[in-house]
């Protein structure tokens, strides 16, 4: 069975512009999916539908066999400690260490008052500091966010979501903002994650190469809707530039991606 | 055309020059203010007030006094500071976007601060005085609703200013808005937050001075009792100490913003 299940999901922020298109996929467990498109393509908007960070406006999403749309408040919270997400930005709070932004990936497990006061049980930290040493990051463990490079932050970003012991992640853009060869670190730590852990990745990418030669599958999309979605292999160059469309209306797309 | 664009920015320049210029005359002209007299008489207050307005060593005996309604007027402008940070902590948090359940908190709150915030602290001593009599409490309300109005605002912007990214990362990871207030949002905006604290600090102790004329307590009041006995020496001494005072609080505070910021 699929770990997880988008059926007809479609999004529209107005009247005019619909950011997501009767969507439909599945994703199994332990697959490298990548996404790809233009910008405002709604990549962005797919990914956050996923955990409900934005509303969907229509269809229905299923994760491990629970349909999100329906749950309420405390519900939701409990499937969200299940799947991780990772940002362009990184977010972290940059005035706190490293440790502390990792153990926050522990919040969603623990009552109001624990972790309002940021108490947490000695497993959880010994379980942050195995996961910031995993991802090369000790040296740094006491250090501000403030004072790590694009590539650190990105890297307390990843160990973030893996202390949630999370099913799925969701990665948006996790390497736009990174040079080339950081990129590539992120992107094999990605990789390492999927296959070692067997945690399922949805990722959604701006450069085409990185998607061809790290994921299973890549998922194109224009305009909202589905254009591809196959085995890397299946993605000629006719496809990719049907998928980016050379009409010049393309380039000065709203930015909701 | 380049030349079009200088020439329309120098006649806007004239003409907002002009404007000022023009509002300026109309007030004096209005308020039948004799420029030359104004300043000829602001030297004379200065003549006066450097031969009459100085501590002598009469006035240094009642120091003690002075500074015992010193330390009252200080501890009550801290105590008035915190207590209303506590209050505008939770109406910014209530009413900044990033942390806001509902639009309507953001009205709500925006209302609140600039009714506390846009009447005068005078005012709001007057009005209170009818309620609690000249006390200490009056002064202590005063300060406390003042500071609630102004905490509010400055706080609310320094939560709108932590932005949406990291409070959108936490949710994702399942956490309640509890633990995104107490663990993203505060430690974030920590470092403003403190600085407007040391702000109102300072300014509440220049402000509780006024306050304390009304409310005859504190050393405004004091103030107010040797000036009217023409104890100029001695009302001196106090403008002197209070300014000394602000002068000190602000270097503290300088030093504390730099080390946390």
């Amino acid at each position: 069975m699929a770990l997880l299940e988008l059926k007809n999901v479609s999004k529209h922020y107005n009247s005019t512009t619909r950011a997501l298109v009767d969507v439909s996929f599945a994703v199994g467990e332990g697959e490298f999916v990548s996404v790809i498109g233009s910008s405002g393509s709604g990549k962005t908007t797919l990914l956050r539908c996923i955990n409900r960070m934005i509303e969907p406006s229509g269809g229905e999403i299923s994760f491990g066999g629970i349909v999100l749309s329906g749950l309420r408040k405390r519900e939701l919270r409990r499937v969200r400690t299940k799947i991780g997400m990772i940002f362009q930005q990184h977010n972290l709070v940059e005035r706190l260490t490293v440790i502390e932004n990792v153990l926050h990936g522990r919040l969603g497990y623990k009552s109001t008052l624990a972790g309002a006061l940021g108490r947490y049980t000695r497993e959880e930290k010994r379980q942050a500091q195995e996961i910031i040493e995993m991802l090369g990051l000790k040296d740094h463990m006491y250090k501000r966010c403030d004072q790590l490079s694009g590539g650190q932050k990105q890297r307390v970003g990843i160990a973030r979501a893996l202390v949630q012991s999370p099913r799925m992640i969701l990665c948006d853009e996790p390497i736009a903002s990174l040079d080339p060869g950081t990129a590539k670190i992120i992107m094999s730590y990605l990789r390492n994650i999927c296959t070692k852990w067997g945690i399922t990745l949805v990722i959604s990418l701006h450069q085409v190469d990185v998607a061809l030669s790290y994921s299973h599958r890549v998922i194109g999309f224009q305009k909202g809707a589905v254009l591809f979605d196959g085995p890397p292999a299946g993605l000629t160059p006719a496809r990719i530039a049907e998928i980016y469309g050379s009409d010049p209306v393309d380039m000065v797309a709203p930015l909701a991606g | 055309m380049p030349d079009d664009f200088f020439i329309r920015r120098r006649r806007r320049t004239f003409l907002l020059v002009s404007a000022l210029t023009a509002l300026v005359l109309a007030s004096i002209a209005i308020t039948q203010y004799d420029v030359g007299r104004g300043f000829s008489s602001f030297l004379k207050a200065l003549l006066w007030g450097l031969s009459n307005f100085y501590p002598d060593a009469g006035s240094l005996r009642r120091l003690p006094d002075i500074l015992q309604k010193l330390r009252d007027t200080v501890l009550i402008s801290i105590a008035s500071t915190f207590m209303a940070a506590l209050f505008a902590m939770v109406l910014a948090l209530a009413g900044s976007r990033t942390t806001r359940i509902h639009a309507a908190f953001t009205v709500i709150a925006r209302g609140v601060g600039s009714l506390f915030r846009n009447m005068p602290l005078v005012a709001w001593a007057m009005v209170l005085m009818l309620a609690f009599s000249q006390t200490a409490l009056t002064g202590f309300l005063a300060l406390f609703l003042g500071s609630i109005g102004f905490l509010t605002r400055a706080f609310m912007e320094t939560i709108d200013e932590v932005g949406e990214n990291v409070v959108d990362a936490l949710k994702a990871t399942g956490a309640a808005s509890a633990h995104i207030v107490f663990q993203a949002v505060l430690p974030s905006s920590m470092p403003q937050v403190v600085s407007w604290l040391l702000f109102m600090i300072e300014t509440n102790i220049r402000e509780a001075t006024l306050v304390g004329f009304l409310t005859g307590t504190g050393i405004g009041f004091l103030f107010d009792v040797y000036y009217k006995s023409f104890n100029y020496h001695a009302a001196s001494l106090i403008v002197i100490v209070t300014v000394v005072t602000v002068l000190l609080l602000e270097t503290v505070s300088n030093r504390v913003r730099r080390v946390i910021m």
